[in-house]
């Protein structure tokens, strides 16, 4: 077991007092195995991602309850100082926007630099690792994106360098945040069988965020439903998606467009049934 | 072009080209263009849905763009009703923003911060129909609401109150206002959550079996596309490299860039 999430509580302190963003939500993530999160907006999926490292700003942020095990170590429990250990070389990050994660007045090389300089400071030759991960990411000519400046490259490209970095202190854990809600899907399809390859290459764990269940199918092992803060269903990808035993997979699975069925309506889903069948 | 058919085309495009200057010699002449449209034709009957699909940087956005005078073309011509669009001054063209509306990828940079929806909303009709009674824009502004699904509490609150659909519901509010014909759709789903998407897709259908729209949808997901379209441009790099009805298309692909377009769709 490389990540166990129990009970997880997280509340935010809004001016209408204290709002639950996660009401007990628990999963766990096995070593080389990847799991995905699917919900919609709102749904708590991104909180749950970002909680991990407790990357959430506190306050807002309230940790009311819970244990996030990582290894065996309660990162909850830890200080700011003990979790940068973690924080990008345990348990990295992807998330949505490539160009705004990108800090755009900085070379790409610069960028890569900055982070093996953060932690792996003893390298004697940074820029060649440098280098050597983007060519895993499969940017082909890569020194000239070394030179290149974000806005010199497509999203994804810059969705490719992302990974890079977030790939530099070999994580053991990647959470990708809907990694290609932001490109085409022909470009999404590139990312996805990239996560794919450097899952298997590099025998990592990864935590996929998304609210498309059809980019799930074919990607992840396991697949963790969550609605309004909590985990709905969860289970292996296959059983999950053809026999969904919760009205809301079900429904999420329902309004994914297919090809091949023109004119008929998409079947939206209806949240007055679902919330009737939850006690929330 | 082939002769007048029973239904004449509501909006006709004829060898559209837009070219955007990449660099200029010292006179201020362009040495090198970028074909953003090259060469493209197609038409809209009315009531019809006809889908734009490609990748970022085909040009989809620029021909949506054109139509609306947004973009000047630099050759070819684009007919409303038989009657030339694309030479006319914004002045001359303002009849026809009556007539053609657009709606953007992004709700939240497509609506104003400052103003409340009722103001969002008041807006094309003031310009559009000044003659009407305040009273009767109200009441007007309250139905529109209601057809895509929100009501009148929700007048006078900002932008910002809603969620990405809702404020893609604001912006086919904004567009059905003036009572257009015709609704250049770009990338209206794109943002938005597949829950939302539906919702929104079903939405615009419902939409135009009420009113006898006609859509250019605009969108890089063919299987968006697809639901809606009565017929499909598959377009790479400013060309149209295929065309056909929706199934003709995913069943009978015969271009590789669009087997490639197809293969990328996630499918359950």
């Amino acid at each position: 077991m490389l990540l166990q999430v129990e009970d997880l509580h997280v509340h935010f302190l809004t001016q209408s007092g204290e709002i639950p963003a996660l009401r007990g939500v628990s999963f766990s993530i096995e070593k080389a195995e990847s799991v995905a999160i699917v919900g919609e907006s709102g749904s708590g999926k991104s909180v749950t991602a970002l909680s991990l490292t407790k990357l959430l700003e506190s306050p807002p942020a309230i940790y009311k309850k819970g244990k996030i095990l990582y290894e065996g170590v309660d990162l909850l429990s830890l200080s700011q100082k003990e979790l940068r250990k973690y924080r990008g070389g345990e348990i990295a990050y992807v998330f949505q926007e490539p160009s705004t994660s990108l800090n755009p007045v900085y070379s790409i090389g610069f960028q890569l630099l900055e982070a093996i300089e953060l932690h792996q400071p003893h390298l004697k030759d940074k820029k060649s690792v440098g280098l050597e991960v983007l060519q895993k990411v499969g940017i082909v000519d890569c020194q000239r994106v070394w030179k290149s400046y974000p806005h010199e490259l497509s999203g994804g490209m810059q969705q490719r360098v992302m990974i890079a970095m977030a790939l530099l202190c070999k994580p053991k854990l990647l959470v990708a945040d809907e990694p290609t809600t932001a490109l085409d899907v022909t470009i999404q399809a590139q990312i996805l069988e990239l996560f794919a390859k450097i899952q298997k290459d590099l025998a990592m764990s990864v935590l996929l965020i998304t609210h498309n269940f059809g980019i799930v199918k074919g990607f992840s092992d396991r697949v963790v439903v969550m609605f309004r803060g909590q985990v709905v269903e969860e289970g292996p990808t296959e059983k999950v998606i053809y026999s969904p035993t919760h009205p809301y997979t079900k429904a999420l699975i329902d309004c994914v467009p297919r090809l091949g069925e023109k004119g008929k309506r998409l079947r939206a889903i209806d949240y007055s049934l679902i919330e009737s069948s939850l006690n929330l | 072009m082939t002769g007048p058919t029973v239904s004449s085309p509501l909006l006709s495009v004829n060898s559209l080209k837009v070219y955007f200057p990449i660099r200029k010699s010292l006179f201020g002449r362009s040495k090198e263009w970028v074909k953003a449209v090259d060469d493209i034709s197609f038409t809209i009957k009315e009531g019809q849905t006809v889908g734009l699909v490609g990748e970022s940087g085909s040009g989809k956005t620029t021909i949506g763009r054109t139509i609306v005078r947004l973009q000047d073309p630099t050759s070819g011509s684009i007919l409303y009703e038989g009657k030339p669009i694309h030479n006319l001054s914004q002045k001359q063209f303002r009849p026809y923003r009556k007539k053609i509306q657009m709606i953007f990828q992004d709700p939240h940079n497509s609506l104003n911060p400052r103003l409340t929806i009722e103001s969002i909303l008041r807006e094309p009709l003031d310009i559009h129909f000044p003659g009407m009674e305040k009273k009767q824009k109200k009441e007007k502004i309250v139905e529109l609401l209601e057809k895509v699904g929100l009501s009148a509490e929700h007048l006078y609150r900002y932008p910002h109150e809603f969620s990405g659909g809702q404020r893609q519901r604001i912006g086919i509010a904004r567009a059905l206002a003036v009572g257009p014909k015709l609704i250049i759709c770009d990338e209206p789903v794109s943002a938005l959550d597949v829950s939302v998407q539906a919702q929104i897709i079903n939405l615009l259908m419902d939409l135009q079996q009420e009113f006898n729209l006609s859509y250019l949808f605009i969108s890089h997901d063919l299987a968006v596309v697809e639901y809606l379209s009565d017929y499909v441009l598959v377009l790479n790099k400013g060309r149209i490299v295929e065309e056909g009805t929706p199934e003709e298309i995913y069943k009978h692909p015969k271009d590789a860039y669009t087997k490639k377009l197809i293969a990328s769709i996630p499918s359950i």
